[in-house]
């Protein structure tokens, strides 16, 4: 072999170099600093600089932070501790103010021997929500989730569990309409029974039902009233209420907007440029003090039921117009390809055009609902104590009159660990759901 | 549009099921349309028998799309009649879903449907309109995507296939729903040379299986080949229709004349 090839080719490799790392200075750590922070006179001094930027910052407030005083029962207190401790003129943060106060903080004004209720709540949310976030939980357990903000309805404010129980009838009772009536009078019929029939019920039945069944059958948690609701669990009773209940009334919306259907259309349209062009404030206050106008006399429709429907309200008008943003970058392509098939509207809508909208949409989707979370604190202007309201109740104190930085430090916190998480899930989902290049 | 003429010159065709029948398939009478005060289709006549292949041809904004777009109800027609297997195109949805089903589409930009695999985009009509049940929708799925030479891509997104499976693809899709009449609306226009073949291999199996066709396309060696009849438009009217021979042969109007010039031409 060897002969013939060296006669007839001037070269032919017998054996393959093996592969080799890169030199040191091309690898790793080190390729990385080289390419991005040092790979030129203008990069190095921006580096620099940012580099004693972080450092300043970092070392006028880190000390402050890990000086803290842990064990003080008033802010008098801690500043007596610090000037014992520490050297005169040096800053501590006062987190005694946490340990004192936490439950507060996270509660509100909750009975604490029933803090147990809420805890709980927030751990069947997490379960039940699971199923919805990460297609590899189970199916099954999406009829957990079904039921479970009845349970934790009943968890949060207790009274009779007849009430929740009563008002999941509502549910059934609408789907077993629709069961029953959609194949003899058709879709049109069966869902405006489907939806009539609950709404009726809840209103006239569900109050006597349950309070028949409580009597013949006593299955009752001490009641919690609304006005006790406060801190943290306030936040995310409404924020997470909100959130969830906005997304479906947000795409419904805009897909009333795109409709051909002239009233569905104006209907569409004049609410989501109404409920968005009037700040959210308003609404609160609307919700707080003109809504009881509007209700008959002696109704006593709670606040906070209230102001979560304000919020959804108001969330739902900005999620249907990022929705409607999503539907309208979708080729015309998909929805032709969709019809041209035979599938119905809602076929081709839930199918073909919402997976993709909605997956478009994502990023816009996530931004409204953690605008939604934060703007859960702006119910202290009507009176519910979120966790701002708390820090101006704790503040009122005679103990911690003066207290600013390490309370709000805490609050942002938590609204930061919450909105990070939400949108790390975005970017999680958004990967999840790519397709090949398109 | 060079030699296109010639794509499909080496096959030949296998005609023992291409028969037309007497059997009316689609009738179309005095039927025009107008976007916005542009008048687009203007007093369409045109009748389709039972397993005829038709191509339709013409300069574009001639209408050629529109008109079969307006047969499965893409676009709505202002007057006259279109009368698609004996149900008539009117506003009431039944009638339009029903017929939807029944008449396939080919796009020139395949409209697959990105987040589905290419199996989940071929069973997802006849799961849902038909009903079929999955594990059935499936193994039609297979059969007519073995049809389409491309079985073992079932799994894959449409973007990861090329131009020419993609479109391979949506032939398949509409063939699970078993239809009477295939549309093709331009479906090798947005393809490059080499994938032109295949996806015309795939319309000639299917033509010589009797289908029903109406194909608006500039492929004119497809036309010769498999066409029975041949229409060309213009400014939104039915110039000429002939049989393929005569049509290339003899074209009759000077305006059909000019437009094969220019398209064989060079």
């Amino acid at each position: 072999m060897s002969d013939t090839h060296s006669q007839t080719v001037p070269f032919v490799r017998e054996t393959m170099i093996p592969q080799a790392e890169p030199p040191v200075g091309n690898r790793g750590v080190i390729l990385w600093m080289r390419e991005n922070l040092f790979s030129g006179w203008f990069n190095i001094i921006t580096t620099l600089i940012s580099l004693y930027v972080i450092w300043w910052a970092l070392s006028h407030t880190m000390p402050w932070v890990f000086r803290g005083i842990w064990n003080a029962s008033s802010l008098t207190e801690c500043r007596a501790i610090r000037d014992a401790t520490l050297p005169e003129g040096t800053s501590a943060a006062c987190w005694a103010v946490l340990t004192d106060r936490w439950q507060q903080l996270l509660f509100g004004f909750y009975p604490r021997e029933l803090y147990w209720r809420p805890v709980l709540s927030l751990v069947i949310f997490l379960v039940a929500i699971a199923p919805v976030l990460f297609p590899r939980v189970p199916r099954g357990a999406l009829l957990f989730t079904a039921v479970s903000p009845f349970v934790m309805f009943w968890l949060l404010w207790g009274g009779t569990a007849w009430f929740p129980i009563s008002i999941g009838l509502g549910f059934v009772l609408g789907w077993a309409a629709w069961r029953a009536l959609a194949p003899m009078a058709g879709t049109l019929v069966a869902s405006i029974v489907a939806v009539a029939l609950p709404i009726v019920y809840w209103l006239y039945t569900a109050g006597p039902l349950a309070r028949e069944l409580e009597q013949v059958i006593p299955f009752r948690m001490e009641y919690v009233s609304s006005q006790d609701f406060g801190g943290f669990m306030l936040s995310f009773i409404i924020g997470i209420a909100g959130i969830i209940l906005s997304l479906p009334l947000g795409i419904l919306l805009a897909l009333g907007r795109q409709s051909d259907l002239f009233i569905i259309n104006k209907i569409s349209v004049g609410f989501i440029e109404i409920i968005r062009g009037v700040p959210l404030i308003v609404w609160l206050f609307t919700a707080s003090l003109l809504l009881n106008y509007f209700l008959p006399p002696g109704t006593n429709f709670d606040l906070m039921l209230r102001v979560i429907i304000m919020v959804t309200l108001f969330a739902a008008a900005y999620i249907a117009e990022v929705v409607r943003g999503g539907l309208a970058a979708l080729p015309k392509g998909q929805y032709e390809g969709a019809d041209s098939l035979g599938l119905s509207y809602w076929q081709s809508m839930r199918l073909i055009i919402l997976p993709q909208a909605l997956k478009i949409s994502i990023p816009g989707i996530v931004n409204t609902f953690i605008g939604l979370f934060k703007d859960t604190t702006l119910v202290v202007f009507i009176g519910l104590l979120d966790p701002i309201g708390l820090s101006n109740a704790i503040r009122a104190s005679t103990e911690w009159n003066g207290i600013y930085w390490e309370l709000f430090v805490f609050i942002g916190l938590l609204f930061f660990i919450c909105c990070f998480s939400m949108s790390r899930y975005s970017l999680y989902l958004e990967k999840k759901l790519q397709r090949g290049h398109n | 549009m060079t030699d296109l003429a010639n794509t499909t010159a080496e096959r030949t065709i296998d005609r023992s099921h291409m028969q037309v029948s007497d059997e009316v398939a689609i009738e179309i009478s005095q039927m025009n349309k107008w976007y916005g005060s542009f008048h687009v289709l203007r007093d369409i006549d045109l009748t389709v028998y039972r397993g005829e292949r038709i191509v339709i041809c013409g300069p574009s904004g001639s209408g050629k799309s529109t008109l079969i777009r307006c047969i499965n109800r893409l676009e709505e027609h202002q007057s006259g009649k279109i009368v698609v297997d004996g149900i008539e195109l009117t506003s009431d949805l039944k009638n339009i879903d029903k017929i939807r089903s029944e008449v396939g589409m080919c796009f020139q930009h395949f409209n697959l449907f990105p987040h589905l695999t290419i199996l989940e985009n071929c069973t997802l009509a006849p799961i849902w309109v038909r009903k079929t049940p999955k594990r059935e929708a499936e193994e039609i799925a297979m059969h007519f995507l073995e049809k389409v030479k491309i079985p073992d891509q079932a799994h894959k997104y449409p973007g990861q296939l090329s131009g020419g499976q993609q479109q391979r693809v949506a032939i398949a899709r509409s063939l699970c729903m078993k239809p009477r009449i295939m549309l093709f609306d331009e479906p090798t226009s947005a393809l490059d040379p080499e994938m032109i073949k295949e996806v015309l291999d795939t319309m000639i199996e299917l033509a010589e299986e009797g289908m029903t066709m109406l194909c608006v396309t500039h492929e004119m060696g497809f036309a010769r080949q498999v066409a029975n009849r041949v229409i060309f438009m213009d400014q939104g009217q039915i110039v000429e229709q002939n049989e393929p021979e005569a049509f290339f042969k003899a074209p009759k109007s000077d305006r059909t004349k000019l437009f094969l010039s220019q398209i064989l031409g060079h």
